[in-house]
Parts: structure tokens; C-alpha cells; sequence
């Protein structure tokens, strides 16, 4: 696909000219760059460069401090999104702008809802939406389904499907894929090329380099709110890109360093939960991250909340496997190996909580600690400072008798902004003004404090860009060094295959197989992702067991 | 743990300074707007400005103040607590039926409108964490089943308790009472209680996002159930407040009043929506209210007029401080 290019001589459909925008501080400047008709132009660059404040500008959504824009040689300034979309400029957000109570079909045409006298036309609707829907393949979701009962993905590719609309001459996609499995975004890809083809053009903004080399065909890379370099996709390593983004460079998923595997911490005995999760087995070991890979909806999230007792299995327990962890007393920094060497053997302390936890409370209390998949709604308080939301889930850490005690929680706060290098004005910033990936590091500020013996993490990485996450990467190897068990849901299955020691495979509801390091491939993971566990009991158990070492 | 934080204490200086500057000027606006007020009703009436007519101030809000108090957490946990008037009236009931009808002491007595405020709270409180019910719902029907409560316990008549516990409201230094005293005392208590301690981050966190907080380990139901517990309870003595003021425990006292307590806290700039909210600020916003009906009725104002300017005055307000929230925010 990046063979195909744009006529160069065409003049520009979209003229970005030496734009800039301030708010306390310059966020974007002097930012140049030219859209053709019919092309896919990446815009990439780290979390807080600037990518989201100028497909913002494009849309409306904010005006710009300096400069201007030319679209079709006319001058553009859009002062709305509805604004921009009347001159056929649209944008796909990160944040789902989708409103969960109403239906899938009225969401989809929200705004321009076929009606009689006032009255919905309801078969009208659903036909409409049917067919938006089948542009991106997303055939199996009935029109009528409230988006609150849609699982994160699909709502995506529903937020998606709104905005391919006919009279679209540019497109903006921020992180489109951030929550898709690969068969979501293959369909969403193609509709890329549908669209390019009919002279759309394409602002694709990713962190996700090997998504930019299949589609894009020029890429523009910022930093720090500049325009660093706009070139041609094709010939770029992605090595220069990633140099390019950050002005350094930064050690990738390669050459993991590989840790001591320790005893059995936690495991988990055939726990289940309606259909959602259905009899998984599997065990958590010192020192290990482990893996599970899946499509959206088979059952992954749902499995980490049921281990963390946000959510009561009604099958099945967990059971927590000696105390070591408390004798240890783990630090933020150092004794990465001391730390496995003085588990004492698997004692007889082990401990079985039928239908695991009954709170997150009871989980935290036993050194257990979750990283949500939707750090916005469920991780954080965006609304108060860094601060408040780096020590909330240990609280009598920074306290005494019941007294936050302010000095000790503001020099705690500064250790970690500066150990996990978070981008911001200082601890009261409120988090909602991070960026994602510095977000994410507040979430992970709140459980490196913490004593723990397993940490939970779903889809860390989503939404951060490729320097942060390569930071992110690094601290969940140390903390995975200092002993504890790291469970790891992600769609991405490069970033598991780098970083598991093992990796569990959901579908439907079951850990429909486990792979040892060296076992897998990514054929084989997405093999059994997509493999159909069906209701006869003879396919589950030979390959959910835990595979002994 | 201790080796990130040496090299980095200097760097928090400025940022503590920054949020005692925002913190400020947060009450340097009320306080604006407070004064303002004063020199408007002092212009335009020669009585105004005296030191009678800001002890009587001082003598009257004590009530609605301790209630502000309690509701200011109730709307920062997101909640709302509209009994607080009934509770008020039924608390003064039980104290006056005890002293009158059943010869209790008057400490008891005043223990027992402590406790029978308590308990309503905790009612509240209990039965919308239990069922998950809106607060509003829960304590609007407690509002109707209170109040019914108070005219049983009074037999729908006016109790005259006379000076048993008069001493509260008693002048008692430099013509300020000891209620007055007492509800100046709550209100720095609480404001650190809200600022200082792990229940009030708690409070704050629950009602920013009550799902974060209880994936970080924090219960969130005890945490409301006491919320509205200690809000019943300050109902509680409000409603001690007032009958030692009045000498009376009227069943109909405090109709309407938890409006009024409501409205004290939002022009304080506390967020309905939750997250949001400082005592302090409250205290401001008790003050504005009492100086606007106290300067209104100087200057002569018919009780219609009264009612149709405090009207503009909350809703101007909470404007005014939702325009500054959003410049802040930028």
C-alpha cells in the first residue's frame, strides 16, 4: 500500500500554515504541513508533542494561537467540531464521544435521525445504521444494542463508523486501533483504502509503528510541538522513526533482560463468572510476567477484575501461596535479585478464598494491585492533582493516626515523577491534563509504592507513545526483578511476546491455551485467540491447565 | 524508598506555594463579595453598619452554619441531604419532650437530640448505600417521615422549654454566644478534617470518580453512611441551637431550611456534582446569606422583595464562581 502515492503537483487539499498554540505554555509551534487529496499522512510523535492539539485544531475543537489554514485554497478556521464537519472534516477521537445509553444505531446517527413530525422512524434507523455499520464489517452488532453493553473495542469501531460519512473530504483517526484486534483493524484498513481511493484524505495519528509502514504514505513526526520531519513512509526504518520522535534513542522491546522465576504466588482454580469467564486455571509465579493475550470481548478483562475481586467469581477460587512478600519489605530501587533469593519454599501458609476476593479492598490488603484497562473512568481522578492520585491506593503510607501528613506525601509524590519521569508542572497538577502515558505513570505510581506481591495490568500501554512506553517496559521488568507477579493483558502481541515469560490465550470466556516462552509465535497466539473453545468440555482442559515447568 | 525524595524537597516548595495562592484567592473572591455586600447595606442604611448588627448576625446563623458544615461534605460525596431541616426540628422536639414530659436532665436531654439527630443520619445514609439509592430520594422521603416524627413528638404544638438551655445562645463574650463560638470551631475542624485527613481525601476521591476508589482499596459505603451520619448529627445540634435560641421547640422549625443550608454551601463554590468543596468557603457562603437577609431588612426590603433578590443573589453567585472555576481550569 505505500507504493501508492499522491500526485505531488495537486495542489494541497489542506494547508497547515506556521501554526501554534499556547495555553500556560506553547504546546504547538510553527507547525507546517500539507494534506493531499487521497493520501494517508501519519502524524506521530510522543505522548505530549503536540498531535492531539493539532487534530484538535483541525476539527474545531480548538483554534490555534498563531498561523492558519487553507482548505482547497479557501481559508479555513473552523470555531466548532460541527463547524469542521460542514466542511467535510472529521475526526475519530481517542476519547469515545459516544452517548452509552442510546442505541448503537442512534448513536450512529446522532444528529441526523430520520424522523416523521418528530416522531423516530425506527426501521429507517436501523437500516441506515446497518449498512454504516457493514463499511467496517461490524455486521454481528445489532443496530438496536445500547452502547453501554458494547465492550470497549467494538465501541470504537462504532465511533469509528460514525464518522465515515459520504461528504468527508478529510478524516482524522487518533489511535483508531488502540482497542481493535487485528481482524477490526484489517476491516478498518480497507475502509481506509475504500475512502483514499475516492480522494479522502487521511490523517492517521499512531504510536503504532508497523500499522504506519501498512498504511501511511507520508508520515510527520512532532516533538515537543514542533514539526521535527515530514518524509515519505516508504524507506523509513523504524529505528529513524522512533529516533525522530524522541531526539534519542531509546532501547526497544528487544533483549529483555530475563529474571529468576520463583515460586507460586497466587493462582487461580477454575474461576468463572456467568459466560464471561469460564473455568480458567492458571498460576502467578515470583518474578514472572505473564502474558494474556485475546480478542476484545473473550473475557480478559473480566478475568483480571474477577482476580482482584472487583467483580465476585461464583465459580472456582483463588489462593494466595506464602507470605514472603512481607518479610522483604521491597523497595523502589535495588535488590532486583536478593529479592527472589530469600523466598523462603512454598510454605504451608498458602491460603484458598473461595470465589476469590470479595473486594478490591481484601485484594490490595493481601499485596494484590490493579492497573484498569480504562484509566480514565476507573483509574484516576482526573479532576484532582498528581498528588492525590499517586498515594490513593496506600494512603496510610502518607499518613499518620489518620493525617495526611502533606510534606511527606508532596517529597513522595516529587521521587516518582522524577523515577518514572512524568511530564508535568509538578504534584498538583490535576491528571487530567497529563498526557496518556504520563497518566498511565501515575496509575503505576500508586502500586510501586505498595508492598506487593501481584500486580494486574490491563492493556498498560494503551495510549501511550513509544518512548513512554519503553519506560513503562522498564519498570515493569524491575518490578517483576523485585519478585512480584505481574500479570499482563494486552492486544498487542509484540509488546507480549517481548515482555512474557508466559502468555495465557482467552476465548470465549476459557484460557483456551498457555505458551512457555519459546513456544509461541504469532501465529500460534492468534490461532488460539480465534479458536472457538464450543461447549464440549474435551477441548478445555488438556491445554488450560498451567503448563508445568 | 527514601532515596528519589532527597534532591527533590526544593521543587515542592513553589508548588505548595502555587496552591495556597489558588487557595486564597478562592476566599479572597467570597470575602470580596462579603465586603462588598457590607459597604452596599452600610450606604444604604445608617443602622447598618454596628457593632448590634453584626452580633445579631453572629447570634442568628450558628444553626444554618454547623449544617453547612455537614452538608458541605454531603455534596462533595456526591450525595445531597435534604432532611436536615426535619431533623433539626425533630431533634429540638425529643430535647424539649424529654426536659418537659419526661424530667430529664438537660444534659441528657441535649444527648438525646445529639443522638436522635445521629440516627436519622445514619438512616439516610444506610438506606441509600444498602439499596443504592440516590440520596435525594432517601432523604427526601426522610424529610416527610421526620417531620411527621417532630409534630408526634411535640403533639403538633409548640414546646416552651424556657431558659433550660439558653446558656448556648446566651451572650456570653463581648455579646458573641457560645454556639456562635462552637460553629466557628466546627468549621475549622471540618475543613481540616476535609483537607487533612485520609477520610476526607477519601470523601473527595469518592466523589470524583467512586469506581477509582474503590479499585484503590477504598470501601466507599462506610465512608457515605458517615457522611450523612455526621450530618444528622450537626442537624442535631442546630436543632439544640435553636430551641436554646428561641427558648421553643416548634415542629414546623427549619421548613425550608435545607434549602437555605444548600444554597450556603454552593454560593461557597462547592460542586454539586461532587469531588469538590471547602468548609471555609461554606462558612463564606453562610455569611453572605445571613448579611444579604440582615441588610434587607434594615434597609426595609417586604419579604416578597427579600426572597426575589436572595434568589438572584445564590443563582449570581454560583455563576460568578463557575466563570472563576473555568479560568482556573485553563
Amino acid at each position: 500500500m505505500p507504493s501508492r502515492s499522491p500526485a505531488p503537483q495537486s495542489p494541497p487539499l489542506l494547508a497547515i500554515q506556521a501554526v501554534g498554540k499556547d495555553y500556560t505554555a506553547t504546546v504547538l509551534d510553527g507547525v507546517n504541513v500539507e494534506l493531499f487529496a487521497g493520501e494517508v499522512l501519519a502524524l506521530t510523535g510522543e505522548n505530549g508533542a503536540g498531535k492531539s492539539t493539532l487534530s484538535k485544531i483541525l476539527c474545531g475543537l480548538e483554534q490555534p494561537t498563531r498561523g492558519g489554514m487553507q482548505l482547497a485554497g479557501q481559508a479555513y478556521a473552523p470555531t466548532s467540531r460541527r463547524d469542521a464537519e460542514r466542511h467535510g472534516v472529521r475526526m475519530v477521537m481517542q476519547e469515545l464521544g459516544l452517548v452509552p445509553t442510546l442505541t448503537v444505531a442512534e448513536n450512529l446517527l446522532m444528529g441526523r435521525l430520520p424522523h416523521r413530525l418528530g416522531w423516530l422512524q425506527r426501521d429507517v434507523l436501523h437500516t441506515a445504521a446497518r449498512a454504516q455499520l457493514a463499511k467496517i464489517g461490524l455486521t454481528s452488532i445489532d443496530p438496536a444494542t445500547p452502547v453501554s453493553q458494547l465492550g470497549i473495542g467494538q465501541q470504537q469501531m462504532v465511533e469509528i463508523a460514525r464518522n465515515l460519512q459520504d461528504d468527508t473530504r478529510i478524516l482524522v483517526l487518533d489511535e483508531p486501533t488502540a482497542m481493535l484486534t487485528p481482524r477490526e483493524t484489517n476491516y478498518l484498513f480497507e475502509q481506509i483504502a475504500h475512502l483514499t481511493a475516492k480522494g479522502v484524505a487521511i490523517i492517521y495519528v499512531s504510536h503504532r509503528l508497523e500499522e504506519l509502514r501498512r498504511i501511511a504514505d507520508r508520515v510527520a513526526v512532532l516533538r515537543d510541538g514542533r514539526l521535527v520531519d515530514v518524509r515519505p513512509m516508504a524507506g523509513m526504518s523504524e529505528d529513524d522513526l522512533v529516533q525522530r520522535m524522541v531526539g534519542r534513542v531509546v532501547s526497544d522491546l528487544d533483549h529483555r533482560p530475563r529474571r529468576p522465576i520463583g515460586p507460586v504466588v497466587m493462582s487461580a482454580e477454575n474461576l468463572g463468572r456467568g459466560t464471561a469467564v469460564q473455568d480458567v486455571s492458571l498460576e502467578l509465579r515470583a518474578g514472572e510476567i505473564f502474558g494474556i493475550a485475546g480478542l476484545v470481548g473473550s473475557g480478559r478483562t473480566e478475568l483480571v477484575r474477577l482476580l482482584f475481586g472487583a467483580d465476585r467469581a461464583d465459580r472456582g477460587s483463588v489462593t494466595l501461596h506464602s507470605e514472603f512478600e512481607q518479610k522483604q519489605g521491597l523497595a523502589l530501587g535495588g535488590q532486583a535479585l536478593a529479592a527472589t533469593q530469600n523466598i523462603a519454599p512454598p510454605s504451608s501458609t498458602a491460603r484458598t478464598i473461595a470465589r476469590g476476593f470479595a473486594s478490591p479492598l481484601q485484594a490490595i490488603a493481601a499485596g494484590v494491585g490493579l492497573v484498569t484497562e480504562d484509566r480514565k473512568s476507573q483509574g484516576l481522578l482526573l479532576s484532582q492533582p498528581i498528588r492525590i492520585n499517586a498515594t490513593l491506593s496506600d494512603l496510610s503510607a502518607v499518613s499518620r493516626g489518620g493525617w495526611l501528613q502533606r510534606g511527606l506525601e508532596s517529597r513522595l509524590v516529587q521521587g516518582f515523577i522524577r523515577t518514572l519521569r512524568v511530564r508535568c508542572h509538578g504534584p498538583e497538577q490535576p491528571v487530567g491534563q497529563l498526557s496518556g502515558g504520563n497518566q498511565q505513570k501515575v496509575v503505576f505510581a500508586r502500586w510501586l509504592h505498595r508492598e506487593g506481591r501481584v500486580l494486574l495490568l490491563d492493556e498498560p500501554t494503551r495510549g501511550v507513545d513509544v518512548g513512554a512506553r519503553a519506560e513503562l517496559y522498564g519498570e515493569l521488568d524491575r518490578m517483576a526483578a523485585e519478585g512480584r507477579a505481574l500479570l499482563m493483558v494486552s492486544s498487542d502481541l509484540r509488546e507480549l511476546m517481548a515482555m512474557a515469560d508466559r502468555i495465557g490465550v482467552m476465548s470465549a470466556g476459557r484460557l483456551v491455551a498457555v505458551f512457555e516462552r519459546g513456544e509461541w509465535s504469532e501465529q500460534s497466539l492468534l490461532a488460539a485467540a480465534f479458536s472457538e473453545p464450543g461447549g464440549r468440555t474435551s477441548t478445555t482442559p488438556s491445554t488450560s491447565s498451567p503448563v508445568t515447568a | 524508598m527514601n532515596a528519589p525524595t532527597t534532591s527533590v524537597a526544593p521543587a515542592a516548595a513553589p508548588s505548595s506555594a502555587s496552591v495556597w495562592r489558588s487557595q486564597l484567592g478562592t476566599y479572597l473572591g467570597l470575602m470580596a463579595v462579603l465586603a462588598g455586600m457590607v459597604a452596599l447595606f452600610s450606604s444604604l442604611s445608617e443602622y447598618f453598619w454596628s457593632a448590634e448588627t453584626f452580633i445579631t448576625i453572629a447570634n442568628e446563623i450558628p444553626a444554618l452554619a454547623v449544617m453547612a458544615v455537614g452538608m458541605t461534605f454531603v455534596l462533595i460525596i456526591a450525595g445531597i441531604d435534604l432532611s436536615v431541616g426535619s431533623v433539626m426540628a425533630l431533634a429540638a422536639a425529643t430535647s424539649a419532650a424529654a426536659i418537659l414530659q419526661w424530667g430529664w436532665t438537660v444534659p441528657a436531654a441535649a444527648a438525646l437530640a445529639l443522638a436522635t439527630g445521629l440516627v436519622c443520619g445514619t438512616i439516610t445514609g444506610a438506606i441509600s448505600v444498602a439499596w443504592r439509592l440516590p440520596s435525594f430520594i432517601v432523604s427526601l422521603g426522610m424529610l416527610e417521615a421526620v417531620r411527621g416524627s417532630a409534630y408526634v413528638v411535640t403533639d403538633s404544638r409548640t414546646q416552651y422549654v424556657g431558659d433550660a438551655i439558653s446558656w448556648l445562645s446566651a451572650p456570653f463574650f463581648g455579646g458573641i454566644s457560645f454556639a456562635f463560638l462552637l460553629a466557628v470551631v466546627l468549621v475549622v475542624v471540618a475543613q481540616l478534617v476535609l483537607s487533612r485527613t485520609v477520610f476526607g481525601r477519601c470523601v473527595v476521591g469518592i466523589g470524583t470518580n467512586e469506581e477509582a476508589m474503590r479499585l484503590a482499596g477504598v470501601d466507599p459505603r462506610p465512608i457515605r453512611v458517615i457522611v450523612f451520619a455526621m450530618t444528622g448529627l450537626l442537624a442535631g445540634l442546630a436543632g439544640l441551637m435553636q430551641s436554646a435560641r428561641l427558648e421553643a421547640a416548634d415542629p414546623n422549625a427549619g421548613t425550608g431550611m435545607e434549602l437555605q443550608v444548600i444554597a450556603a454551601v454552593v454560593i461557597g463554590g462547592t460542586s454539586l456534582m461532587g469531588g469538590r468543596g471547602s468548609v471555609i468557603n461554606t462558612a463564606f457562603g453562610v455569611l453572605i446569606i445571613a448579611v444579604l437577609e440582615a441588610g434587607l431588612a434594615q434597609v426595609g426590603a417586604s419579604e416578597p422583595s427579600k426572597r426575589i433578590i436572595t434568589g438572584f443573589v445564590i443563582v449570581a453567585a454560583v455563576i460568578v464562581d463557575t466563570l472563576r472555576q473555568r479560568r482556573a481550569a485553563r
